[in-house]
């Protein structure tokens, strides 16, 4: 706020004006639907925000020395919403966990049960906590590796806050039991067109960073982050097309239905796995991997390869969701072919990544936070080749249906997402908040190897469970009928539906003790001296240039 | 080509219309070709759109999120068929807006569910799975049968239908909340218009055990008990299965 100018102050508080009208209107139209609840969700956010600038409105001014400085406040409002929203999607996803146990730790209410709250946990995660952490970190390393501030002070906070209020809206919807149950995208009509927007926003912000830039070259996390903000817009876009009943209903019906909705759906929900949690990360991972390593990436050609190997191929790959259904054989095949091929680039990446720590293995073994980062890509490797395996259609009629994707998602989720967003987070924290360190590198190390252990249990407990329904599906006795009947498959799975809880909760209590860490930090931890600041200023030379 | 990379990255505009360019060619030589080539759906000439009575269920289901562990369809594997039927046709889904095929069956796949067990266990089960099937992981929907279904938007929903496609007629929007409450109410005049618009076969039943008013366990078991029976396509053979030009 303090870093924000007149006019900024005048036009933010004329999109809450703005913003807190198209609340009203949805209170009015949707007086006898949940869109009016959402309505008055909207006006309340809008009426506090417009508060928070009117008792701020007369503030002292920024002056022009904010310009010599890189504007960290909203990468540091991302990185601590990407913690609270961690938190809050892990606990979820546990109890979703446990309710697979004991299904009657729903407390008996509606917004309680299994179906409402697994979205909960899954767009808390992936788009609360990664999104955040994605938008935060983009922020972050456009500026380093640009040299070139934030063009302005007011459209960065409008993507963050905007972001966060389609979260919002998302997670309370489904609780309310607003969703078009398309997986991954369960939002509704209004809340997707609000995500259009801040996504212009988000990429008009980056194009104008990036054309202040002093740097020559845009650096390769700079790639990763664009094909991310593009390629999502273009999914979101077309796998939401819908017709609202009416403007005064949240409900809607999808554009396509039956097999083109089907090949759509997957071609974004694969693609959401690809260019939100891959491409999202990986750029994350080209800056602070080897800035924390102290080394350059290994090889510049490299991770071109990558790079468009993995923008190019995974568009297609949507389809080894598909095998064996209803849709087209050759959409199948082409899937399950370009599956197979992705293995390429995928390596490409992880390789780069692992040799770009030559030399600094000594670091990885004193520096959990690099060790996060390693750990990450290892991950990411075992996850990559378990995924081109799945496509590959006799494996995939085992696999599909079963608790092995689950294991196969959280080993992408948790070992890779997730452990290179901790590591990126710790190392970026006390740079942004000008700390020495972080307040406790033994919680570090703690929150390490929770993670770790918790990511273990819960993928060794998903392939067993996984593997063992499949084979119980498609198991014939002597006289060639089924010998299982689901329900015997469903009580084989009790055990591992305990350890995949107890796996969670471990990762959960790993993410709490990261919490209170980076409080512990940001609230507690001595001040560096301001005059450390100014050598962050846009001039410095960047510690990190693409290897060359 | 690492040489025209190195200028390549240097530009802005032309990098980002290199990635747009990249990541568009598999989406549309996978997507578009299913809505030109005419195989891709089976034709069903006798099928039926769901009754506004099954398409409010069907918005329960959505609304539950019961995708979530149930797919609707059967893959043309052995297995998949012995356990659950004849493998799923694509125009069976033609008129599902969205589409739930699902991904994940942590209960039993429900793509021909459709009269495979009667209302009443329906009811049971739906209210405390466990009083059927104690080794269930179901959540309990008990509110369904002590919350009155929602029709008086009903026009609308099918109005938004026909607009994607699906071929409801100017009759059937008009008397979509009489329909929804005739289907469960039977032997009243409003059910005799449910026979007439949606066909002899349509199911009229008080669904939830009690007739004189429609609850959100009418509708859904009301939806249950269609998934599959759209169309007999499927289990006419697999030669009523094979594409028409």
């Amino acid at each position: 706020m303090a870093q924000l100018t007149r006019t900024e102050r005048q036009i933010a508080l004329a999109l809450f004006v703005g913003l807190a009208v198209a609340g009203l209107l949805m209170v009015a139209g949707g007086r006898a639907d949940p869109l009016g609840l959402h309505g008055a969700l909207i006006l309340g956010v809008a009426v506090f925000g417009s508060f928070g600038i009117i008792s701020k409105y007369y503030e002292p001014l920024p002056g022009a020395d904010r310009l010599r400085e890189y504007y960290d406040d909203p990468s540091k409002f991302g990185v601590v919403a990407a913690m609270v929203w961690v938190a809050f999607g892990l606990f979820m996803g546990d109890w979703v966990a446990w309710l697979l146990v004991n299904p009657d730790l729903t407390f008996d209410a509606a917004w309680s049960s299994f179906g409402r709250i697994r979205p909960v946990h899954t767009t808390s995660v992936i788009f609360g906590f990664g999104g955040n952490a994605l938008i935060a970190t983009s922020f972050y390393v456009m500026q380093r590796t640009s040299r070139a501030r934030l063009p302005d002070q007011l459209s960065p906070w409008f993507v963050l806050l905007g972001y966060n209020l389609f979260c919002i809206l998302a997670v309370t919807g489904y609780m309310l039991g607003i969703t078009q149950s398309r997986e991954y995208a369960e939002p509704e009509w209004y809340a997707d067109i609000w995500l259009v927007v801040v996504w212009i926003v988000y990429f008009v912000t980056y194009l104008r960073t990036l054309a202040r830039r002093k740097e020559p070259h845009i650096y390769v996390s700079n790639w990763y982050y664009l094909a991310f903000i593009l390629v999502v817009a273009m999914l979101h876009i077309v796998n939401n097309l819908a017709v609202p009943v009416s403007l005064g209903h949240a409900k809607s019906y999808s554009l396509f239905s039956g097999v083109q909705d089907a090949m759509t759906e997957w071609w974004y929900g694969h693609n959401a796995v690809a260019f939100f949690l891959t491409s999202g990360f990986l750029g994350m991972m080209y800056y602070f991997m080897p800035k924390r390593a102290g080394r350059p990436i290994f090889s510049y050609r490299l991770s071109i390869i990558s790079f468009w190997g993995i923008t190019f191929f995974y568009i297609w790959v949507g389809s080894h969701h598909l095998h064996y259904t209803a849709l087209p054989q050759w959409v199948q095949t082409l899937g399950m072919t370009f599956s197979v091929l992705l293995l390429v680039p995928s390596w490409a990446s992880a390789g780069n990544a692992l040799l770009t720590l030559n030399g600094a293995w000594h670091k990885v073994r004193d520096d959990a936070t690099l060790r996060f980062m390693m750990i990450a890509a290892v991950f990411y490797g075992l996850t990559t080749f378990e995924g081109s395996f799945m496509a590959i259609r006799p494996v995939n009629s085992l696999s599909h249906y079963t608790d092995w994707t689950i294991g196969h998602v959280h080993a992408g989720a948790l070992g890779w997402v997730a452990m290179i967003t901790f590591g990126s987070i710790y190392a970026s924290v006390p740079w942004l908040w000008k700390r020495d360190a972080m307040y406790s590198a033994r919680l570090v190390e703690v929150h390490f190897w929770l993670a770790l252990a918790g990511t273990i249990v819960y993928v060794f407990a998903m392939w067993n469970s996984g593997i063992v329904q499949g084979l119980m599906w498609r198991t014939y006795n002597e006289s060639g009928t089924l010998t299982y009947s689901f329900v015997d498959s469903l009580i084989a799975m009790h055990p591992y539906y305990i350890a995949r809880a107890v796996g969670g909760l471990l990762f959960l209590i790993g993410a709490l003790v990261g919490c209170y860490n980076m409080y512990m930090t940001i609230r507690a931890a001595p001040q560096r001296k301001r005059l450390a600041s100014t050598s962050d200023m846009p001039a410095a030379v960047p510690a990190i240039a693409p290897a060359e | 080509m690492f040489g025209f990379h190195y200028r390549l990255e240097r530009k802005t505009i032309p990098f980002v219309l290199a990635i747009i360019g990249a990541a568009s060619i598999g989406g549309f030589v996978e997507i578009a070709p299913l809505f030109t080539i005419h195989q891709t759906v089976e034709s069903a000439p006798n099928m039926r759109v769901y009754t506004p009575l099954e398409l409010a269920g069907r918005n329960i289901y959505i609304r539950e999120g019961c995708y979530a562990c149930h797919s609707q369809m059967i893959r043309t594997l052995r297995d998949d068929v012995e356990r659950y039927g004849h493998y799923s046709l694509a125009v069976e889904s033609k008129y599902d807006h969205p589409m739930l095929w699902g991904s994940k069956r942590t209960g039993p796949d429900l793509a021909r569910i459709g009269g495979k067990y009667s209302d009443a266990w329906h009811v049971i089960h739906l209210n405390n799975p466990r009083d059927v099937v104690p080794e269930s992981v179901m959540p309990a929907y008990t509110w369904l049968k002590r919350t009155e279904l929602r029709t008086a938007d009903l026009r609308l929903h099918l109005k938004a239908l026909r607009e994607v496609g699906v071929p409801y007629t100017d009759d059937m929007i008009a008397n979509a909340p009489a329909d929804a409450y005739g289907q469960a109410n039977p032997g009243t005049p409003l059910a005799d218009g449910v026979i007439k618009r949606y066909g002899e076969t349509t199911d009229v039943n008080a669904f939830d055990g009690s007739p004189g008013n429609v609850t959100e366990m009418d509708a859904l078991v009301a939806y249950l008990q269609i998934l599959g029976r759209l169309t007999d396509v499927a289990s006419n053979g697999p030669a009523a299965g094979a594409a028409e030009p």
